[in-house]
């Protein structure tokens, strides 16, 4: 069956229907992970938004049911070049067409993705609708587009209930967002317990459960918007108990403590992306998948100093909390899908941990 | 970290001449880093005995020494150069195997250079393989179960206790020389005992056998700092057996998972940093198939094939950056020249389908076998880039120039189905072509994989182009039956097959539409072809370098510019014998020529080793296969002014005719007096016009014709296919049974044109290397040919200046030249290639381009031939360029062009020289003597002569006349000289003592007892010409090749040989290059 992607600038590219032919919108932004592609789907900072993989193979190693990095996948659709016709791995069990129709996600393939990427990048993150309906008039459709807002998303992603993932070692709280998977596994694998908190619990909830040390993390949607979390992040950090936080965390640490975010003109979203540690002046490549970033002009050091920066662009990648036993960063130290360079992060939270009495 | 001050004069050691398994990726790698190196203003003194390279020239380094790569040259060269450092990584294994002795003697320390790059203790933790399995337990890294051995029986007990099959690698040999998988105890002895003397060190590693498990590699970078990157990983289709040399390989790897890959990734720079690499680094990996269990199988501390076919894919300059981390800086300073806004330490993203397919000799070497494995056998390569893998597969297919252009150009019609089962079981260079044969017949999946254990995903892709070549074939099927062209073959079937990358003649041989028509209809349904560019980003950043691929379906992102004249230079595609980077070295030099004359230059090429597909050598870099169709393309595009192919080989005169239908003048040479050269009877008419003799003959199209032309010319003649290079084909014949077997070989390949017979000729080969502006001629230098006619001039020892001939010879020479040129009409460069039998001078054959003789020539002489015959092109006269036409005079040296040749790794193949080219590279000696030029270029070639002081001799009877004054030499050198009997006999007589000895068939000890002894040094073994070459000499030669013994089947080479030991200097004079 057809499909069309159509911009809210007017463009309309067309190829062929995968997954659910529901009509969908959303912001389309562009990922350049040349592996994960399942990792990317369940990853819930996707909510609100439809994925371009601009590596044009996709599904060839199947579906691993084990790499998902949340229970469900989150796009509101997914874009590729080609699909694989048949998977090929030893751990797949599914297909990326039948999983895509399980979970009723719209997508379109066949399109020219570069031409797409292009597009986005040079006139910003735009909102966009996957349909098989031909539009004779576009005007129509792109008013909705353009009224199209990415809302509410944390809430949606985030965990209903609080759940337990028991350790041996130190009592970890991780305020889930919109969390992946693997920030949780990492930390288990550390030894430690960590108790998933439902994005909307209260901060007195989480110190009550004197933890010793808060995971802040990822998550969808632009940061600003979650008003609430943020004044109960304030309520924790005024606390002495160690937190790392990732991207979304970060963001929300920072606007809690008076910094600014912006939305970055097309994002950061791929396995490629060098980091600078400011302490060490070691570059480390990340995972990155963040549409916003933490403004460094609004920071007041006496509250917190870079600690990681963009080395492509300069912009924002890790925070540094003066006086405070809390560091964040814009980057994916968890990793799935992309590099683990940056693991040793979970290290120094430990680290961070151990030295708390 | 800014850049090491201390570091001011560097010593560049490049790789030497093209053998199998160290080809044109050493030039590219060492010119981008020499490049890179200047820019910071470093002086650069080169090393390098290959003449052909770009590294070599003076614009690339500063003090340039084409020389022999011996230590006793790199010291000499040390104590008189005095370089601060050494930067041994650029090299190959040549360069860094003799940077590694120099570091283990202690004379670099003494001299107080340091080696730079890479330490030595790193490279010796790498390349040991006792100090890389300790290294590797450290960090937790598995390594197959393995042991290093220096003796059989220790190799035998270790084996027992692994079990068979196991693998066996040499240590210190590169393209994996001497090593091969053993089955079973007789193996096991056989390849062991061969590694064992191969080795440099005498170890050999003895491995669990991780045979048809994926084979992965990745190429990684780290700097001083310790930051580390991956540039790319790559997926070899062909499981662990196969060396990665001859695989087909994909990037970036395509049956990976995250979880796979980034375990791999991981384990990659843990090793690179546990190794303390600074620069870029090769990593192999096998990984099993249905687990995460993997093993490293090895690592190559230094730039290899694999980092410039990752620099090609990616876009990311490897050599380039190694050298910039060598000087210091660290990866997140140094800018990467694709995009201008990210630095080295981003990490590529590919959103395309990058396939490398191997070049393999086996159309030269057709006695040899086929069969691949861990010996690699593949001369060179071509990459293809397309948004599929099928797209990019069926353009590296048509990319071979192998007489291939889809999944259907084997015939296997008399083939059982048994029999193809079993061929699937056999690995050779057309086993993807079996594959997609057994598709057809319906083999499953499941048993292709369970046969080949390539991994059903490629399986699957093979599938879908040859349901694509049955729809295409039913459409043939309604054409036949009446149904209109456009009604036949539909939009939709016609849109996927060009994007999967059929070409037009293809799809119209399989529709029976005519390939006009068929682009009509492409045409008419808007399919055309689109470029992409290689960005190094994915579209992430916007990218300054254009660097294209075609593919159907999409936006076109080339854009034409206005602003100037544009040139399209036409390259030479992968370096097979024949046509090896002399080309490579011709097309770079045409592009700099023609930007300074203020062209904008387009460079078509498809070879990821060479630097004429570096991103920054021409304005516009086209990575596309060199077809009519994929051309035009291009020209479609690009509308250039003209097109230049006089630089790129035989391949690029082929498109001549392509490229004038298209409309592009050709620039320099008219096409038709490209045809006049090429076609016998329009050549022989100019031949007669100018009163030019050339040897006898006929042009003739069937064996029988063939025969009633050697009736009349009288045998011996030479016969070969018209328009082929490197004597292709070409054989002398004795009789008619030669005759009827060569023009059999022939016909194998459906010829269109003529096969031509001549007269043989014996007598003295020169040759001539000329530049014509359509009035005068300029002629840097005439080459003298050391062996007779009969052995073609890409396999003879050349010497410039000829020193053999008279003044007469000279002038008759250079009358024919200036003759020939302006018949021709020759507007650039002209080749041409003479007998001489006393005052008589024939022609033998012209070639209206540039020959593999023109970057030596240019070296020793001085003159910019390449530039000055661009500039021609471009409409200047040779007087207006300062130069005074006619045969310059001679320089105040000798220079000697060696042919190398990689007969040991070429299993069964014949290596008696002929009038077919076998060689696959070539050093030059240089020096003020002749004497001393020889026993350079003998030296350059890796004769190290004596070493035991035996010798077997078996001539013919005729030539026992002429053997006896130089086996009285050897003799006198102190030879022991061993001979069949009656040539033991003939020498006896005339005084020089030998001992007689039984022939291969007769009881032991005889000749093969005598090889397989291991203490000859040295056979000379004149074959009979003609196709009935003795077996038991077929056999010694090749018994003797594979256990390292040197052969020389022509007594010219044997004279010279004892010329050059006899003069074994005591001290070279190291020359200068760059000064000449």
């Amino acid at each position: 069956m057809k499909a069309y992607l159509i911009l809210e600038d007017g463009t309309v590219f067309t190829g062929s229907s995968i997954g659910s032919d529901r009509e969908v919108i959303s912001e389309i932004v562009f990922n350049t992970s040349m592996t994960g592609y399942l990792e990317v789907l369940t990853d819930p900072s996707y909510a609100g938004q439809a994925v371009v993989m601009t590596y044009p193979l996709i599904g060839n190693y199947g579906i691993c049911p084990e790499d998902m990095e949340s229970s469900a996948p989150w796009p509101e659709g997914y874009i590729v070049r080609e699909l694989s016709q048949i998977p090929s791995n030893f751990r797949s069990q599914d297909t990326i067409q039948h999983f895509l129709k399980q979970y009723d996600i719209p997508g379109i393939c066949g399109i020219d993705t570069r031409a797409l990427t292009k597009r986005l990048r040079e006139k910003g993150t735009m909102n966009g609708m996957i349909t098989t309906k031909p539009y004779e008039d576009l005007s129509e459709p792109i008013a909705r587009m353009k009224s199209y807002r990415v809302t509410g998303v944390v809430e949606r992603t985030s965990t209903r209930e609080r759940y337990v993932l028991p350790g041996p070692g130190k009592q970890v709280a991780l305020l889930d967002l919109g969390a992946k998977r693997n920030i949780a596994r990492a930390l288990n694998e550390r030894g430690c317990q960590v108790t998933v908190y439902p994005a909307a619990t209260s901060a007195e909830e989480i110190l009550s459960a004197a933890p010793d040390g808060i995971m802040l993390s990822n998550g969808p949607g632009d940061p600003a918007e979650n008003t609430k979390i943020i004044q109960e992040i304030h309520k924790l950090y005024q606390s002495q108990i160690p937190i790392f936080a990732i991207c979304l965390g970060h963001q929300l640490m920072a606007l809690a403590t008076g910094a600014s975010t912006y939305k970055l003109k097309y994002g950061h979203r791929g396995g490629n992306h060098p980091v600078k540690d400011l302490e060490t002046g070691r570059v480390y490549i990340s995972s990155q998948n963040h549409g916003y970033a933490v403004d460094m002009s609004s920071l007041d050091p006496k509250v917190a100093v870079p600690a990681f920066v963009n080395v492509n662009d300069g912009t924002n990648e890790g925070l540094s909390y003066t006086g405070k036993k809390i560091f964040t960063v814009q980057f994916h130290p968890e990793a799935c899908p992309g590099p683990r360079d940056s693991g040793y992060l979970f290290d120094r939270f430990m680290k961070m941990m151990e030295v708390n009495p | 970290m800014p850049k090491n001050a201390e570091i001011k004069k560097v010593l560049v050691i490049g790789s030497g001449p093209i053998i199998i398994g160290q080809a044109a990726e050493f030039d590219y790698a060492g010119t981008q880093a020499c490049r890179s190196l200047k820019e910071e203003g470093i002086q650069v003194v080169l090393l390098n005995s290959n003449p052909a390279t770009i590294m070599t020239d003076k614009d690339i380094a500063d003090q340039v020494y084409i020389e022999p790569l011996t230590v006793q040259v790199v010291e000499q060269l040390i104590q008189k150069e005095k370089p601060d450092s050494l930067l041994p990584t650029l090299g190959g294994q040549a360069g860094l195997n003799l940077a590694m002795e120099l570091a283990e003697s202690g004379f670099l320390e003494e001299h107080h250079v340091r080696l730079i790059g890479t330490t030595a203790s790193t490279i010796k933790r790498a390349e040991d393989r006792l100090e890389f399995k300790e290294a590797m337990e450290k960090i937790g890294e598995p390594v197959a179960p393995s042991q290093v051995v220096e003796n059989i029986a220790d190799g035998i007990a270790f084996t027992n206790s692994i079990g068979y099959p196991v693998v066996l690698r040499p240590a210190y040999t590169l393209g994996g020389s001497g090593g091969g998988i053993a089955h079973n105890q007789e193996e096991l002895e056989e390849i062991l005992g061969n590694g064992l003397r191969l080795s440099r060190v005498g170890q050999v590693l003895v491995e669990r056998c991780i045979a048809g498990w994926k084979e992965i590699e990745y190429e990684v970078m780290r700097d001083g700092a310790g930051n580390v990157i991956t540039v790319c990983n790559m997926e070899n289709i062909d499981p662990v057996g196969i060396h990665t040399g001859d695989s087909i390989v994909v990037a970036p790897s395509q049956t990976l998972g995250d979880k796979e890959y980034q375990m791999l990734r991981t384990s990659a720079l843990n090793i690179i940093t546990e190794l303390g690499i600074t620069g870029g680094c090769n990593v192999q990996y096998a990984l099993h198939p249905t687990s995460f269990e993997y093993c490293v199988i090895e690592v190559n501390p230094r730039v290899s094939r694999s980092s410039a076919l990752a620099s090609k894919a990616t876009g990311y300059p490897i050599a380039k950056v190694a050298a910039k981390i060598a000087l210091g800086y660290t990866l997140d300073e140094i800018k990467n020249g694709v995009t201008q806004k990210t630095y080295a330490s981003f990490e590529p993203m590919l959103d395309y389908c990058v396939v490398k397919m191997p070049r393999l000799p086996f159309d030269k070497f057709i006695s040899a076998k086929r069969v691949l494995g861990t010996q690699m056998k593949a001369t060179g390569e071509v990459m293809s880039i397309c948004t599929n893998f099928e797209g990019a597969l069926m353009k590296a297919i048509r990319s071979l120039e192998q007489h291939v252009d889809s999944l259907m150009s084997y015939d296997f019609t008399g083939v059982t189905d048994d029999e193809l089962e079993t061929m699937l079981s056999r690995l050779d260079d057309r086993r993807i072509w079996v594959i997609a044969e057994a598709l057809r017949r319906g083999v499953t999946y499941d048993r292709i994989h369970e046969i080949t254990q390539i991994d059903i995903w490629f399986i699957h892709k093979l599938e879908v182009l040859v349901r694509m070549e049955e729809r295409l074939r039913r459409a043939g099927e309604k054409v036949l039956s009446g149904e209109p062209a456009e009604k036949a073959l539909s939009q939709e079937v016609l849109e996927k097959a060009k994007g999967m990358e059929f070409p037009d003649s293809v799809i119209a041989r399989l529709t029976h539409i005519p390939q006009e028509r068929v682009k009509e209809l492409r045409s008419r349904y808007g399919i055309q072809a689109a470029f992409k560019m290689v960005d190094t980003c994915a579209a992430e950043f916007t990218a300054q370098t254009p660097y294209y691929y075609s593919v159907y379906g999409g936006e076109n992102e080339a854009q034409r510019n206005q602003d100037r004249k544009k040139v399209l230079v036409l390259g030479s595609g992968p370096i097979r014998i024949g046509q090896g980077i002399e080309f490579d070295f011709c097309s770079v030099h045409c592009t700099w020529a023609f930007r300074r004359e203020g062209f904008e230059t387009i460079i078509v090429n498809n070879n990821p080793e060479t630097v004429s597909t570096d991103f920054d050598i021409a304005d516009k870099l086209y990575f596309e296969p060199l077809t009519p169709e994929d051309v035009e393309n291009i020209v479609d595009v690009e509308k250039p002014d003209g097109a230049v192919v006089q630089f790129g080989g035989q391949t690029a005169i082929k498109l001549t005719e392509a490229l004038m239908k298209m409309g592009v003048p050709i620039l320099g040479t008219a096409a038709e007096d490209v045809d006049a050269a090429e076609d016998r009877e329009r050549f022989d008419e100019i031949l007669e016009q100018c009163q030019i003799p050339r040897p006898a003959g006929v042009t003739v199209y069937t064996a029988r014709e063939a025969k009633e032309a050697a009736a009349k010319l009288g045998y011996p003649v030479l016969v070969r296919p018209s328009y082929v290079l490197g004597g292709q084909g070409m054989q002398i014949a004795i009789n008619d049974q030669d005759i009827d077997q060569f023009i059999g070989i022939i016909n194998q390949i459906a010829q269109e044109h003529p096969i031509l017979v001549d007269k043989y000729i014996m007598g003295k080969e020169l040759e001539v290397d000329a530049i014509c502006d359509g009035e005068d001629i300029l002629i840097p230098g005439i080459m003298e040919h050391i062996e007779r006619t009969g052995v073609h001039s890409g396999d003879s020892i050349s010497v410039y200046p000829a020193y053999n001939i008279t003044e007469g010879n000279v002038e008759t020479m250079v009358e024919y030249t200036r003759k020939l040129a302006k018949a021709l009409h020759v507007k650039g460069m002209i080749n041409i290639q003479f007998i001489v039998d006393g005052e008589d001078v024939y022609i033998i054959e012209v070639n209206p381009r540039a020959s593999r003789t023109v970057p030596y020539i240019s070296k020793v002489t001085g003159i910019p031939i390449v530039p000055l015959a661009t500039q021609i092109i471009c409409g200047r006269k040779i007087r207006e360029l300062g130069y005074t036409p006619g045969l310059q005079p001679r320089g105040a040296y000798y220079a000697i062009k060696m042919p190398v040749f990689s007969f040991e790794k070429i299993r069964g193949a014949d290596i008696n020289l002929g009038p077919e080219m076998k060689s696959t590279g070539e050093c030059l000696g240089i020096a003020k003597t002749f004497n001393e030029a020889l026993h350079k270029a003998f030296l350059g070639a890796g004769i190290k002569l004596p070493k035991y002081k035996n010798m077997i001799i078996t001539v013919r009877d005729s030539d026992k006349e002429e053997l006896i004054p130089i086996a009285g030499r050897f003799a006198a050198l102190g030879y022991k000289i061993f001979a069949t009997k009656g040539t033991a006999k003939a020498l006896n007589e005339a005084g020089v003592k030998a001992i007689p000895v039984r022939k291969l068939e007769q009881e032991s000890p005889n000749l093969l007892d005598l090889v397989l002894g291991h203490e000859i040094d040295l056979i000379i073994d004149i074959p009979h010409q003609g196709a009935e070459h003795s077996r038991d000499g077929f056999i010694i030669r090749r018994n003797a090749i594979e256990t390292g013994v040197n052969v020389l089947t022509s007594l010219d080479t044997a004279k010279a040989l004892a010329t050059s030991m006899e003069n074994k200097a005591k001290g070279l004079t190291l020359v200068d290059i760059a000064t000449v």
